[in-house]
Order: structure tokens, then C-alpha cells, then sequence
């Protein structure tokens, strides 16, 4: 999974021994003083937002609105958390507690099956295989506008309005954990292995706990770590299901703040703070990772 | 049983030595034969379990829906046949000025979007110092939800006491309504999309570009090649596929572009997107349709041609994409 951030960097054959030759090859990976500049503009203006997130939800709301716009972070982050805690229309504690129930759900979810079934796909054969595969191939195609008023209805059918297992239950595995956890499967798990296991009288079941399991741990971390983060940001489901502002998830407490009649900045700056903070923490303690993840899956795709 | 164990030759067949081992285990031969049959189709079933019921389900549930006049305010349900659709297609300006929207933002962000991230990503893959501090930082907007890239970007397009407005003025540019006009509000919308994606995508670029053999540069910098024609004649075709991917990965999203437009607008009214509906996409549209004006057999209408174009679309930019890069 992490191979490409484990390969040591630029290990090339020297070059045929001609050190001109040799010279020149080095310099076609040097970086120019372009190059310089291009990625110090790229990491300014990807981290500037956050930069001003900060100075905002700092502010009383009247400096926020200031001219010309406030760059420095004042002292009032404290007193702007406890005002977004407090707020009644928002509920972000609640939305956090929910938010951290789905996501985590949602993400234990997904590694089991999605290790499970990546399993079955890459080491074990079955009449049918390649056609299932590809119906989660395409199962990954469908937007989810496309049976919104349906889910919606079967949702009012099933009383899960406004609560959390409609928002968890339809996400509990989708198709990429699969194909990330078969992908990951096919390469990490020797065939052997599995063969000695049956030879030794281990049932399907005892193969996929005590063999793929530790093998795929690299992957499953990944795969939840990603999962998280995408589960954490959904909006557009949550959206349409959770209507009452009294049982939100986090990103619908946040809509909840813009809506409010008289637009309070800091406050709701505040609020995208908290609502980042748990992300941003599993970025700083796992951001290697996560990049891993990302670059590997495209390599694979 | 044991005795049929030992005599076949072990490691010698493949499929052979499996079935003998199937049967030493717990002596009942009946229950590993079980296992291998059906153990397969055990693990793979929660995927389908949930794609059957929130998945297939609801998709020929919306066929049927289209085809009726259902509503929450009507007592009976009728089968209206292709109604709705004629009506969509032929008779309503304000999905088509949906259509507009979604794709001109859609337009506006991609292709930026994919330029910046292609020009990144080859920065990135020069040899430099701190490269993961590089990588980390170009990617970490990737945790930010789609409602606070909205929240914080609306306050850097406010009009009255904006970030961008300021800007404009250092340079001497009267400000701008962001909200009003229609294209300041695409560019708007579409500045949020891609502070998001770039660096996403640049990574996705950056690991295809380290799987390009470093001979093929080499040897063409012997003969003569520049940096820029290297990008174009190397980089850019061995890319392709990965090309294509992030084109149908962002048709796919940028289509059903939401959050960035709805939260754009304060207060409760947001769905219409903007004073004339400016930038309201197909999306808001739909769920318009759906919760305001409670016209459910309609929005199923919606869905599907939205479905269908988001479909189409990917397939286009699967021609194109393929077009282009096999010319060079």
C-alpha cells in the first residue's frame, strides 16, 4: 500500500558510467527557481484558508467585518467556541456526537466487509465472480440523486427520519473499500499460504481471521482512514434526511449557523473550526498515509 | 476417507490435492464442501444485501415515480406515461437554466482544476527538499467538508467586506457583487471547487508520473528536448489513463455540484440559488422539486435525466480524452 512512499527516492542505475552523461541526467530532475515559486504559491494559497479560518473565528464579529479585512488572529477564539457550544439553532455538540457515531461506524463497517468480500474476490473462486465484480464497478457510477425520493420515502417508511441510521445504514460498505481491499488482497496474500491453511483443515472463515487479516492490516488502515474523512464531510444525504435541526450531524449544525436570520461570521467560523478539528487531527497524526492511499489507489486505477 | 487422503499424490495437481484437503479437516466432508461453496457467496453478500435495498431498489422505484403525477399533496396517484418528461424537456426554463449553470461551473472548475493540478504535480516530481511537507500541505484541503469550503469562502466573497473585494480594490478594481452576476458567481463557486480538488488530483498525477520510466527523459533530453516538450511529448500521453480517470472522477462530482452553491446564500431560501436563480444547479433543482413544490413524480423526472446526462457526459469525456491524447 505504502510502497511508493517506502521507494527510496530516485534509485536509478548510474548512468552508464560517462560522467557527462551522468551529470545530465541528474540536472533533468533538478528543480528550477519556477518550479520554486509555482509550489510556494500552490502551499500558500492551499493553506491560506485555514490561516484565515483562525484570524475569523478570533474575532469579534464586528472586527470580522472590518475594512480593510482583519490578517492578524485576535483573542477572542474562546469566548466564540462557547457562543457556537450555546447555540440552540445549531446543536453542534450533538452534531459532533452524531458525527462521530456514523463516521465510526460507517468506517468499521466498510474495513470488515470491504476486507471480506476484497478477499473473496481476489483469492477465492466462485461461479459468477467477474459479473458481481463488475456490478460493484458500476454500483460505483450511480449518484445518489438518482433514487434520492425513493431512499427518502423508504426512510419515512422506516421511521428513520431525522435519526442516524438513516444516514449510516446505506453507507455501511460501497464499492472502493472493495476494490481497494481486492486490489491490496491479490498482491499481499500468497496463494501458498492460503493452500497450507486448507491443507491444515482451516475452514474459509479461519483463513480470512488468522491469514488476510493481518496481511491486509496496511490496507484496512488506509481504507478506514479514508472513509472516515469522506463519511465525516457528507453533506448532501444528511441534507435531505435530517431536516430537524434538533438531531444534526456536524456539517448540518453548520448549515444550521448560515441560515440563522443575522449572519454572525466569527461564530460561524468558529463552527467550521470544530467541525475541521477531529479531520485535521487524524491529517497531522496520519497524513503519510492518507497520501499514500491516494497516490497508490491511482496507480492501481 | 483416510485412506482415499493418502493415496492421492499431494502437490501434484493442483485441484486435486484441494479436494482431498477439503476433506481431512473436522470429518464431516459435507461441511467443508459447504464452506468452499458457499463461503464466497457469504462474504461478498453484505455489499449486495445494501446495494439491493438502497441501491437497485430505489433506482426502479424513481422509473416508476416518473411515470406518475405522485405527490405528498394529492390523495391518488396517477400514471401520467412520458408526461413529465415532455414537460421537463420541452416546457420548463428553470430546469434548463439548471442545466446551464451546473454545466458552465462545471466547465469553470474542471479544467482549471485538472491544468493546475497536471502543472503541480510535474513541480512536484523535480527533485526537491521537503517534498512530503510539499505534498502534505498542497493536500490538505482534502479535509475540509464542501460546507465549510462554502462557509469560509462566502466570507471572502462577501461584497461589502470580502477578502476578494479588497483585493480588487488594492488593484484598483471597483468591487464586485458576487452574487448578483451570474459568471461572478460561477467563478465564485467554481474558486471553491477547485481549492479543494487541486491537490487531490495533483497527487493522483504525481504517482502515475513516478511510474513513467526516467530512461525515456533521459533519452530524450540527449536528443535535445526540452523541459516543456518532454512534459508534452512524454508526460502528457503516458498520463492518459489516469487522465481519463480524474475527467470522469470530476464529471461525476462536478455534475452534482450542491453544497458550494447552496451554502453560498445565507438564509432559508437557498435552494433557488441566487435572486434569478443564477447559480442554482440541477441538484438544488431537484430537491426544489421535491420539498418545496412537493411534485415527486417530477422530481423523479429530474433525477433520471440528470443521471442520464452525468452518464453521457463521462462517456464524451472518455471519447475526447482518448482523442486527444492518442494525436500527440
Amino acid at each position: 500500500m505504502t510502497s511508493t512512499m517506502l521507494r527510496p527516492p530516485a534509485v536509478r542505475p548510474p548512468a552508464a558510467g560517462r560522467p557527462g552523461l551522468r551529470h545530465r541526467a541528474e540536472r533533468l530532475w533538478t528543480a528550477s527557481p519556477l518550479t520554486w515559486i509555482g509550489l510556494v504559491i500552490g502551499v500558500f494559497l492551499s493553506l491560506f484558508p485555514f490561516y484565515w479560518m483562525i484570524v475569523i473565528a478570533s474575532r469579534t464579529n464586528d472586527a470580522a467585518n472590518s475594512w480593510p479585512p482583519p490578517f492578524l488572529p485576535g483573542g477572542k477564539l474562546g469566548e466564540n467556541i462557547q457562543r457556537v457550544l450555546d447555540n440552540g439553532d445549531a446543536n453542534i455538540i450533538t452534531g459532533l456526537a452524531n458525527s462521530f457515531l456514523v463516521s465510526g461506524t460507517i468506517t468499521v463497517a466498510t474495513v470488515f466487509f470491504g476486507s471480506l468480500a476484497g478477499f473473496a474476490f481476489a483469492k477465492l473462486r466462485f461461479r459468477g465472480k467477474n459479473a458481481l465484480l463488475l456490478i460493484i464497478l458500476a454500483s460505483m457510477m450511480i449518484p445518489i440523486q438518482l433514487g434520492v425520493l425513493p431512499l427518502y420515502i423508504l426512510m419515512a417508511k422506516l421511521e428513520w427520519l431525522n435519526t442516524m441510521p438513516s444516514v449510516t445504514v446505506p453507507f455501511l460498505i460501497g464499492g472502493f473499500g472493495i476494490f481497494m481491499m481486492r486490489q491490496y488482497a491479490e498482491q499481499a496474500v500468497p496463494n501458498e499460504l492460503i493452500e497450507a491453511a486448507r491443507v491444515d483443515g482451516c475452514s474459509t472463515w479461519r483463513i480470512y481471521w488468522h491469514v488476510v487479516v493481518p496481511a491486509l492490516r496496511p490496507a484496512a488502515a488506509v481504507l478506514g482512514l479514508l472513509t472516515f474523512m469522506e463519511q465525516w464531510n457528507q453533506f448532501f444525504w444528511p441534507f435531505v434526511v435530517l431536516a430537524d435541526p434538533a438531531n444534526p450531524t456536524v456539517q448540518i449544525s453548520l448549515r444550521s449557523l448560515n441560515t440563522a436570520y443575522f449572519a454572525d461570521n466569527s461564530q460561524i467560523f468558529a463552527g467550521t473550526l470544530i467541525a475541521t478539528l477531529p479531520l485535521f487531527v487524524v491529517f497531522v497524526l496520519f497524513g503519510r498515509q492518507i497520501i499514500g492511499g491516494i497516490m497508490e489507489g491511482a496507480v492501481k486505477s | 476417507m483416510s485412506s482415499l487422503e493418502t493415496t492421492a499424490p499431494p502437490g501434484l495437481d493442483p485441484s486435486r490435492s484441494r479436494r482431498t484437503a477439503r476433506r481431512t479437516p473436522s470429518g464431516f466432508p459435507w461441511l467443508t464442501r459447504l464452506d468452499l461453496r458457499l463461503s464466497p457467496y457469504l462474504f461478498v453478500l453484505p455489499f449486495f444485501v445494501i446495494f439491493a435495498i438502497f441501491g437497485v431498489y430505489p433506482i426502479f422505484y424513481t422509473v416508476w415515480i416518473a411515470l406518475t403525477d405522485r405527490s405528498p399533496l394529492n390523495a391518488t396517484i396517477s400514471f401520467v406515461g412520458l408526461d413529465n418528461f415532455v414537460e421537463l424537456l420541452t416546457n420548463d426554463p428553470q430546469f434548463w437554466n439548471a442545466v446551464w449553470n451546473t454545466f458552465g461551473m462545471f466547465v469553470l472548475s474542471t479544467v482549471p482544476q485538472l491544468l493546475l493540478a497536471l502543472m503541480l504535480a510535474n513541480a512536484l516530481n523535480r527533485r526537491i527538499r521537503g517534498q512530503m511537507f510539499f505534498r502534505l500541505a498542497i493536500a490538505m484541503p482534502i479535509i475540509t467538508s464542501t460546507a465549510v469550503v462554502a462557509l469560509i469562502f462566502s466570507m471572502i466573497y462577501a461584497r461589502d467586506f470580502g477578502l476578494a473585494n479588497w483585493l480588487l480594490d488594492l488593484v484598483g478594481v471597483d468591487p464586485i457583487d458576487w452574487r448578483a452576476n451570474r459568471f461572478a458567481s460561477w467563478f465564485a463557486i467554481s474558486t471553491m471547487v477547485d481549492w479543494r480538488w487541486v491537490g487531490y488530483n495533483a497527487l493522483i498525477y504525481l504517482a502515475a508520473m513516478q511510474s513513467i520510466s526516467k530512461d525515456m527523459y533521459e533519452a530524450a533530453a540527449l536528443d535535445g528536448a526540452s523541459r516543456r516538450r518532454q512534459f508534452w511529448s512524454i508526460t502528457i500521453p503516458q498520463l492518459r489513463p489516469t487522465i481519463i480517470f480524474t475527467l470522469i472522477i470530476s464529471t461525476i462530482g462536478g455534475l452534482q455540484l450542491f453544497t458550494e452553491p447552496l451554502m453560498f446564500t445565507s438564509g432559508s431560501g437557498a435552494l433557488s440559488g441566487g435572486s434569478e436563480g443564477q447559480f442554482q444547479t440541477i441538484t438544488m433543482y431537484l430537491l426544489e422539486v421535491m420539498n418545496t413544490r412537493f411534485r415527486w413524480g417530477y422530481a423523479g423526472a429530474v433525477a433520471l435525466v440528470l443521471f442520464l446526462l452525468i452518464a453521457s457526459v463521462s462517456f464524451v469525456n472518455y471519447l475526447l480524452a482518448r482523442r486527444i491524447s492518442s494525436d500527440k
